[in-house]
């Protein structure tokens, strides 16, 4: 009997030895160029915007910057179109997707961690060129150049080891760097208005030291012209209809509340501050979207917002937008963005950064239309518009 | 599809092997127990010594000539062949590498150098590419806990342990020293001198020192291509890898002393190194500057002594200082130099009392009642520990935290007949106090008293057979590590404890015999269902880019088995060939949030198939030996997605030695790893060396 079960276990133990074998042969196989997924969401429509790309940040070190592409005439969402248009760049888009502008017919993608605009051909996705400047945080345009915003100037001799950042002005006929223009320490959006540059500085790396002011730059010189004090830790800058700026101020995450303010840019004087925290700001007509999370200390949790500002009255229109209750579904808000035309509502989610995000889709009424499953950390998104569409093909 | 069929056939073999082991454990148990019992009775003096060393816990060791014939450079090299046990590398000769046990995450590995416990109460990390081989004599594993009663409370306090144990000195034919020196040399820039001395210096006390250098300039070449789905090449990139340098130093003393019922030992270590972080490959960053200093201190003792029959003692002792200094110099990121230095006080008594058997403490009693008690070994043992953990920084709005942890654990362990039992209970008391800059005076919060247990069975049905079916339960917890408690801005004051709960079922089978071809087989076969609760994860939080928040959100559960199997041929013309093979199958769920399409995903770089696989030929003084690693696909995070796919990868590791019986005694070894230079990745990014080798030099006086 013994014997037997000693028999047994041998033929056990070798068609083990056996099965192992049978597993290694599981093998690698060439690493394909990662394909689109498509789906269908949302209605048909067709109108000058002609459909929108939306830029995924991906993680710090994941190398996962990607673009989706929503097609209105097909009511198609394209994932990860990047590689698949450009199969021939190694390593693709890159690391840390952090602006996505279009302007004319090329797209400009801000890749931060792999220091470098990408430019694209705004209608095909194919790469153009790209722009080497190292930390690159934000664009905006203006004639014929492109202004980006970096961390990554000279650093101060002394202990602190402070690093001052710069704009660099970028020819956007050439591609060629020609000129940069030192500002405030980490400088993050960009604007134009009434023909000077405002550049919001964070300070972000100076903790709990934050910059707070906001650098004018004459664009005729392009030096930095003055600063204007604004509040602690500045990130967001935009331009509305009337020629005024939005700026916004994360706070210190403790005492100093996230807040908005209203810089007249024919004054240079901060006009108005709002109790509104933002992370993520769109300005359509007369209305500026806004969402934000501020952390609770209390309840260990984000309390979320999602705030219309009326640009004229500067009221406070709306304090939640989404009407239906799905807000509930969106654990890190992280982009909106509203078609200028149909007036829906983008809204992204990147959860917890590490997992696939969600862009969901609100009508004008705030209720939701449609939900995708998006890269990671969908960050920005640019509309495409028909126009240019044609000046491409033409 | 040819995946799904490879797939359906390989758990169809795994099927087959449990039946069949299931059919053989029914036939065992169904077995003329009255005869066995007779056989019991007639040798139980001699079958109770052979049973005592049996563990009740499934161990996996390598030590002697099979350690020595595997290629290891690190700890870490050699950790790839145990079942259940998932490695993660950063690629090259000074990156960090860890070990994940059994899927529950590498913190809840408990890593005990010589005994005792190697801590980070700051992050919790202990980098296993830091411990060098050169010195080590044996490796060992133990899921749940090492089956052992009399240790520390410390050695209770983990889900997995993996014991490293260095080389005692040993003096034959009258020698009074031993005096070896190494030189390892290989790619990568690698040169590697090591020597060890030892002296007696009386008969009963032993002295050893060990020192070792190791330099790599560690640079390799890398390569990444993609395909078009035709087949043709989209881009093939090769690389040089930078930054990935190493410059190490390690001294090790270490005395020994054999007392006529107890031993001592006092070792002093000392560790230094800077490296350079090759870091992740993006497009369009090719190298990276980051540098890292280490600098790992301490002194250690054990001392063991029998103070009466059926009682013993030990106390262990350790101090350590350990400082690490991180530099970013790359002006396009954050300028950081952080310094951490990182202090740590350990005392433990353990105390075991025979109960009953051969050496019970109870020795006046009469003959009868005495046979009686021998029938049964019981084993209790109590033990104390307390440790003190201190950690500096020079970070803005540093707290300094200070740790005070005592350990009280109480175990038995009982031999009758065929059973083998362990229990123990572990109870935790930790208070720690922080040292905020805008207070004077420190604050203090006191972490919610534990109280885990742990129970170990082990059956052996028939006593002439080393065939046994074991089985335990195990519910232990890592403490929140300095990091996830108080770093600025991040850490989480009212974090919980992360548990895990273990099941495991198994059975093992070894023979041997005497003579013919086959001299030995071996299988172990374990099946487990872990879980992980409050797992402590990073959430974002607030206003602002990458700002986090600790928190107790995740829960894991795992389910898997282990199998291992080694058989050992005696060919003719003294040829032993050993064939052994581990293999891991793991369904290792996130099951955090339902709502989440996570859900229910493989968690983060865990493969569902993983193995190895080693041949050891030897003759005389040659040892020709073949290594296989096996990790099958992953996916880099639990949303089991495409673009989230990791593929598998393997290696093939050859070597050749050859040990001259001259006086003095020499050693040649060559290895080659990766032999078909296989272009891979563990973690995303981070790509590893392709084929590399080393030659290997030893004298021996």
């Amino acid at each position: 009997m013994i014997a037997f079960v000693h028999r047994l276990l041998s033929a056990s133990a070798f068609s083990l030895l056996s099965a192992t074998a049978v597993l290694f042969t599981s093998c690698r196989h060439d690493e394909p160029v990662i394909p689109v997924e498509e789906e269908q969401h949302g209605d048909t429509v067709r109108n000058e915007i002609t459909g929108f790309y939306l830029l995924n940040e991906g993680n710090m070190g994941s190398n996962k910057a990607t673009l989706d592409y929503y097609d209105y005439a097909t009511a198609t969402y394209s994932r990860n179109i990047y590689a698949e248009a450009n199969p021939d760049v190694p390593k693709e888009l890159g690391d840390v997707g952090n602006d996505l502008k279009i302007y004319g017919s090329r797209m400009y993608a801000v890749i931060n961690c792999s220091n470098k605009v990408e430019v694209l051909d705004a209608r095909t996705c194919r790469r153009i060129g790209q722009v080497d400047i190292p930390n690159c945080r934000y664009i905006t345009f203006d004639g014929q150049y492109a202004y980006v915003s970096s961390y990554a100037g000279p650093v101060s001799t002394d202990a602190s080891r402070a690093q001052i950042g710069y704009v660099a002005r970028i020819d956007t006929a050439d591609l060629q760097i020609n000129g940069t223009c030192l500002v405030g320490y980490q400088p993050d959006e960009l604007a134009v208005a009434n023909g000077k540059l405002y550049v919001a500085n964070s300070g972000g790396y100076m903790q709990p030291d934050y910059d707070s002011t906001v650098s004018v730059i004459d664009l005729a010189t392009f030096t930095e012209a003055k600063r204007i004090t604004v509040a602690k830790n500045l990130w967001r800058v935009r331009a509305d209809k009337y020629g005024k700026l939005w700026v916004s101020s994360r706070g210190d995450y403790y005492n100093t509340p996230a807040k908005l303010y209203c810089i007249d840019p024919h004054t240079d004087q901060v006009t108005d501050s709002l109790d509104v925290a933002v992370s993520a700001m769109d300005i359509v007509g007369d209305s500026l979207y806004a969402c934000a999370t501020a952390w609770d200390y209390i309840r260990y949790e984000d309390v979320v917002t999602y705030t219309i500002i009326n640009t004229r009255t500067h009221e406070t229109l709306n304090r939640n937008f989404i009407t239906d209750g799905t807000e509930t579904q969106i654990q890190k808000p992280y982009c909106v963005k509203v078609n200028p035309l149909t007036r829906d509502i983008y809204v992204s989610d990147a959860k917890n950064y590490v997992n696939p995000g969600m862009l969901h889709c609100y009508a004008p009424d705030g209720t939701l239309k449609w939900s995708v499953r998006t890269g990671d950390i969908p960050a920005q998104i640019a509309f495409l518009t028909q126009s240019r569409h044609h000046a491409i093909t033409r | 599809m040819v995946r799904m069929r490879r797939s359906l056939f390989l758990i169809v073999s795994f099927v087959v092997c449990t039946a069949v082991q299931a059919v053989a454990v029914s036939v065992v148990s169904a077995s003329d127990l009255d005869s066995l019992t007779h056989q019991f009775n007639l040798n139980e003096v001699e079958v109770t010594a052979r049973r005592r060393e049996e563990p009740v816990i499934p161990v996996q060791k390598l030590s002697g000539s099979r350690l020595q014939a595997l290629s290891t450079q690190s700890v870490a090299d050699a950790v790839r062949y145990f079942s259940g046990v998932q490695i993660k590398d950063y690629g090259g000769v000074g990156s960090m590498k860890t070990i994940d046990v059994r899927s529950m995450g590498s913190n809840h590995l408990g890593v005990f150098y010589d005994g005792i416990e190697i801590g980070n109460a700051q992050n919790g990390t202990v980098d296993l590419g830091k411990f060098s081989m050169d010195n080590i004599e044996e490796i060992a594993l133990y899921n749940g806990q090492k089956s052992e009663i009399f240790q520390p409370a410390k050695d209770y306090g983990s889900a997995g342990t993996l014991y490293l144990k260095t080389r005692r000195p040993r003096f034959n034919d009258g020698k009074t020293y031993n005096l070896s020196i190494t030189m390892k040399a290989g790619t990568f820039g690698l040169a590697n001198p090591s020597i060890l001395y030892e002296q007696k210096l009386t008969e009963s006390i032993h002295l050893s020192a060990n020192a070792e250098y190791t330099y790599a300039h560690g640079r390799y070449h890398f390569r990444y291509r993609r395909v078009l789905p035709n087949g043709t090449v989209a881009w093939d990139t090769t690389a040089v890898r930078h930054n990935g340098d190493v410059q190490a130093g390690r001294a090790e003393v270490g005395v020994f002393g054999y007392l006529p019922e107890g031993k001592w030992h006092i070792k002093g270590y000392y560790y230094q190194s800077e490296k350079g972080i090759p870091g992740a490959i993006v497009n369009n960053v090719w190298t990276n500057s980051q540098r890292q200093w280490d600098r790992n201190a301490f002194v250690q003792g054990n001392f063991t002594q029998r103070v009466t029959r059926g009682y013993d003692v030990q106390v262990n002792a350790k101090y350590s200082n350990d400082r690490m200094r991180y530099l970013n110099p790359d002006t396009t990121l954050m300028y950081i130099d952080n310094v951490f230095t990182q202090q740590e006080v350990y005392l433990s008594m353990a105390h075991r009392v025979a109960l009953l058997g051969q050496n019970s403490v109870f020795r006046n009693i009469d003959h009868s009642t005495r046979q009686y008690i021998e029938m049964v070994n019981w084993d209790i043992s109590l033990s104390a520990d307390w440790q003190w953990n201190y950690l500096d920084g020079n970070l803005a709005n540093f707290v300094f935290p200070e740790r005070n942890t005592v350990l009280a654990a109480a175990a038995t362990q009982v031999y009758w007949k065929y059973l083998k039992a362990q229990a123990s209970v572990l109870g935790t008391f930790i208070f720690d106090k922080i040292h905020q800059p805008t207070l004077t005076t420190p604050t203090a919060y006191k972490q919610k008293p534990q109280f885990t247990p742990a129970v170990f069975l082990s059956y052996q049905p028939v006593l002439r057979e080393e065939f046994f079916l074991r089985a335990y339960y195990k519910r232990i917890f890592r403490m929140p590590t300095f990091n996830d408690l108080y770093y600025t801005d991040v850490g989480n004051i009212s974090l919980l404890p992360e548990y895990t709960t273990q099941y495991d079922g198994g059975v093992q089978y070894d023979k041997r015999w005497q003579d013919g071809v086959c001299r030995a087989v071996s299988v172990k076969a374990d099946g487990y269902f872990n879980q992980v609760k409050n797992k402590i994860v990073a959430i974002p939080k607030g206003n602002g880019q990458y700002r986090w928040q600790m928190m107790n959100l995740g829960y894991v559960e795992i389910r898997g088995c282990d199998i291992n199997a080694s058989t050992t041929f005696d060919l003719t013309h003294d040829v032993l060939l050993t064939v052994a093979a581990a293999y891991t199958y793991q369904k290792a769920q996130d099951l955090t949030d339902p709502n989440e399409m996570t859900y229910g995903g493989q968690i983060a770089y865990i493969p569902w198939h993983s193995g190895s696989a080693t041949v050891n030929m030897m003759w005389r003084g040659l040892s020709v030996n073949y290594a296989f690693v096996y990790v099958g696909e992953r996916y880099h995070n639990s949303a089991n997605i495409p673009a989230n796919h990791e593929q598998p990868w393997y290696t093939h590791d050859v070597s050749i030695s050859y040990d001259l019986p001259t006086r003095p005694r020499l050693h040649f070894a060559i290895e080659i790893n990766n032999l078909l230079n296989q272009q891979y990745d563990i973690i995303l990014n981070y790509p590893m060396p392709g084929i590399n080798g080393k030659g290997i030099i030893r004298i021996t006086i």
